[in-house]
């Protein structure tokens, strides 16, 4: 036993110093870029699809012969969502001359590493980090924080146009959880693009984070005359609602729409049963249901590169961060971290597999966002809305 | 009247001042880079963590689960005062704070837990550190579930070197005190320690207090070296690993968990390129010294100059 451990030591050492030595190995015509991602630990479900849609990014783009004829390395870190570790990670991918950062998957590690890339002036592209403050530096934008993600409240936009165009919606009921900034801010968001549309909010109906019951509103609701019923919540309040409103007289085939709070699997159980979850949609940032010409590419070849049977979100935001950031790196015909900052900044539109992309001035991405249609409880089509 | 300045405690001064300015002139010079320095920063920040669990469960012999909720009471009072008066004022009142609620929390904690033993004392610690995390995730001031971001970075050699020389001169001291003897004597045999007139839920409840001030103190220099806290950085993960450092080292032993703390900050270092293979790496390391060492590197034993000569005699009456 002693001497199979000591055996199994020594292998372990002599892997790591031969592991060591090959790392060393300068070569010279490469563009480094760091990740710095949640690969291990409570959150790697995240991490772990995005490592491999940057790895995938790389791949194509050295087989195309490399961004302005260099090759691109990736120095990739586990930062295990452990803030020490993702600040050490950082401060380790600036000493190994990375030109821009990509990661981390959640909002907290990338505002852990935010400061530090500010202080060394290195751009961090995070593709899900969804917090708001993620790019902020206290009231102002921090200059080295982008995403390629749009925040939670943004989808308001996104969810009025469908009603207006898709949905030829006029007037509209919105749900709000009163005890909730998500869903107050979503509303907001939506009644204002709503109004530009030209469509009307008829009602704002308020219930507690706690409720329950929500047949009382949904009663006195069924006697005004709307077309859509938004529901601006988590499934936990969506489910319940979208249940008894579909037990309501008059409410039976109203179109519900709603957040990504709705992609959830707990959503048919809450509503009483899939056969309640009919006409229901929500936005999301990705979807493979889409027929869209770059989405089905993309899922073919993520599958056929990871071996995997299904194409995560994550992968998919990371995918085109990737490849936003070799655009960037490519107009600036430089590696310099603050050219490939201003680069990014001023991309024009960028058309990935989430959608076309730009940033606002704080850094955030307005793009589209997916429509998921629910029938019987099943996902069974998914529209690409503009905002 | 003990005289204070003989020979032992000027070594001691003198080597604890060429540490820090040799370390000092390495940090200027940039021998040690930004990336090395976190590193530091980390190893110390875990030497008063794993000092501090020492206290309770290599000196008192208590199984505490709950370390990370006490270092979180640090982390989270820091972070509040220092969003409003960002400056080393601002640290010191915020140490002070998390401080005094740690002392307060552990008191109501361990009152009656102490009177528990072995694993059902284990448990209710976890219990407790559970609860911390669960009320910080529901409070206002502290951010909710997604913590408290943009907090003001004050840590640096100087001061990370003065808390860590301060714990160790702190713990060193508890342990050579009548309060660390009696503790001691509980962890070898509770009910000889009891028929000998110590009153052994005191001195488990004071072990406790002390361990959990110095971890709350750990906890706010964690805050403002990483820039962010959130309730889910102290769960049970964090705790365990606090345990490791003092498993590792050797239980009761202080420089056994100093050594420990340095290996493993050096383990990390070497095992950083490894991404994900580094977890099961890092394990392994683990399985094979706690195989070969059950006892933890120094067992109870503590480094001193005084055991090099002992060691030396030793050996030659074996030998003749």
């Amino acid at each position: 036993m002693k001497k199979l451990i000591s055996l199994l030591a020594a292998l372990l050492v002599m892997g790591s110093l031969a592991a060591c030595s090959a790392g060393s190995e300068e070569k010279v015509d490469t563009i480094k870029i760091g990740v710095n991602l949640e690969l291990t630990g409570d959150v790697s479900v995240y991490g772990v699809p995005e490592r491999k849609a940057f790895e995938q990014a790389v791949s194509e783009v050295n087989a195309a012969g490399g961004i302005d004829g260099k090759l691109v390395e990736l120095v990739i870190y586990d930062n295990a969502y452990d803030q020490a570790k993702a600040v050490q990670n950082t401060e380790k991918l600036i000493e190994d001359g990375v030109v821009a950062i990509l990661g981390s998957a959640t909002s907290g590690m990338t505002m852990a590493i935010a400061p530090v890339a500010k202080d060394n002036g290195l751009l961090v592209f995070t593709p899900s980090g969804t917090n708001s403050a993620v790019t902020m530096d206290g009231t102002v934008v921090n200059p080295w924080v982008f995403r390629s993600c749009f925040i939670d409240p943004f989808q308001g936009r996104v969810l009025a146009n469908f009603a207006s165009n898709d949905l030829a919606a006029k007037k509209v009921v919105i749900m709000v959880n009163s005890g909730s900034e998500y869903s107050k801010e979503l509303a907001r968001i939506f009644t204002e693009q709503l109004n530009k549309n030209g469509g009307e909010v008829v009602e704002t109906a308020s219930y507690a984070d706690s409720d329950t019951d929500y047949k009382a509103s949904l009663t006195s609701l069924s006697s005004k005359e709307f077309d859509v019923l938004f529901v601006a919540d988590y499934a936990k309040n969506a489910g319940l609602i979208i249940g008894q409103a579909r037990s309501t007289a008059g409410l039976e085939d109203v179109k519900i729409i709603g957040p990504d709070g709705f992609e959830d699997p707990t959503l048919n159980d809450l509503a009483g049963g899939a056969q309640n979850v009919n006409n229901v949609f929500f936005s999301t940032h990705f979807s493979t249901l889409s027929n869209n010409e770059k989405v089905v590419k993309f899922v073919e070849d993520y599958k056929a590169f990871t071996n995997e049977e299904s194409v995560s979100v994550f992968a998919a935001l990371a995918y085109d961060a990737a490849y936003m950031l070799f655009a960037a790196i490519d107009a600036a015909d430089s590696t310099d971290p603050q050219a490939i900052r201003d680069s990014l900044e001023s991309l024009p539109s960028f058309s990935g597999v989430t959608g076309d992309i730009s940033f606002d001035e704080l850094h955030n991405a307005v793009k589209p966002a997916f429509l998921i249609e629910l029938n019987n409880g099943v996902a069974v089509n998914a529209t690409i809305v503009n905002p | 009247m003990k005289n204070y300045l003989n020979k032992r405690n000027l070594i001691t001064l003198v080597v604890v001042g060429l540490i820090f300015f040799a370390i000092q002139f390495m940090i200027k010079e940039r021998i040690i880079t930004a990336y090395m320095r976190s590193n530091l920063y980390w190893i110390g920040i875990y030497i008063i963590l794993g000092l501090s669990l020492n206290m309770i469960i290599g000196i008192t012999g208590q199984l505490s689960l709950g370390h990370a909720g006490f270092m979180s009471i640090g982390a989270f009072a820091a972070a509040v005062v220092l969003k409003t008066n960002p400056t080393m004022t601002g640290l010191y009142i915020g140490i002070g704070i998390g401080v005094l609620i740690s002392l307060a929390v552990s008191f109501v904690v361990a009152v009656p837990t102490l009177r528990l033993k072995g694993d059902y004392l284990a448990i209710a610690t976890l219990g407790v550190a559970e609860i911390i995390r669960i009320v910080l995730n529901n409070l206002g001031i502290t951010g909710g579930a997604s913590g408290i971001s943009n907090i003001k970075m004050l840590m640096s050699w100087p001061l990370l070197y003065t808390f860590v020389i301060l714990t160790i001169f702190l713990t060193h001291n508890f342990k050579n005190s009548a309060i660390g003897r009696a503790c001691i004597s509980i962890k070898e045999d509770e009910i000889a320690a009891e028929a000998m007139g110590i009153n052994t839920t005191k001195y488990k409840v004071i072990a406790f207090m002390f361990g959990a001030a110095l971890a709350a103190m750990a906890g706010s220099l964690f805050s403002t070296t990483y820039y962010i806290v959130k309730p889910d950085s102290f769960g049970v993960n964090t705790s365990i690993n606090i345990l490791i450092l003092v498993v590792f080292g050797g239980m009761g032993s202080l420089s056994g968990t100093i050594i420990a703390t340095f290996i493993i900050g050096f383990v990390n270092i070497v095992l950083q390129p490894y991404a994900e293979i580094r977890m099961i790496l890092y394990a392994l390391i683990l399985i094979i010294v706690m195989i070969f060492r059950p006892q933890g590197l120094l067992g109870s034993q503590e480094l001193s100059t005084k055991l090099l000569p002992n060691f030396k005699w030793k050996r030659k009456e074996k030998s003749s």
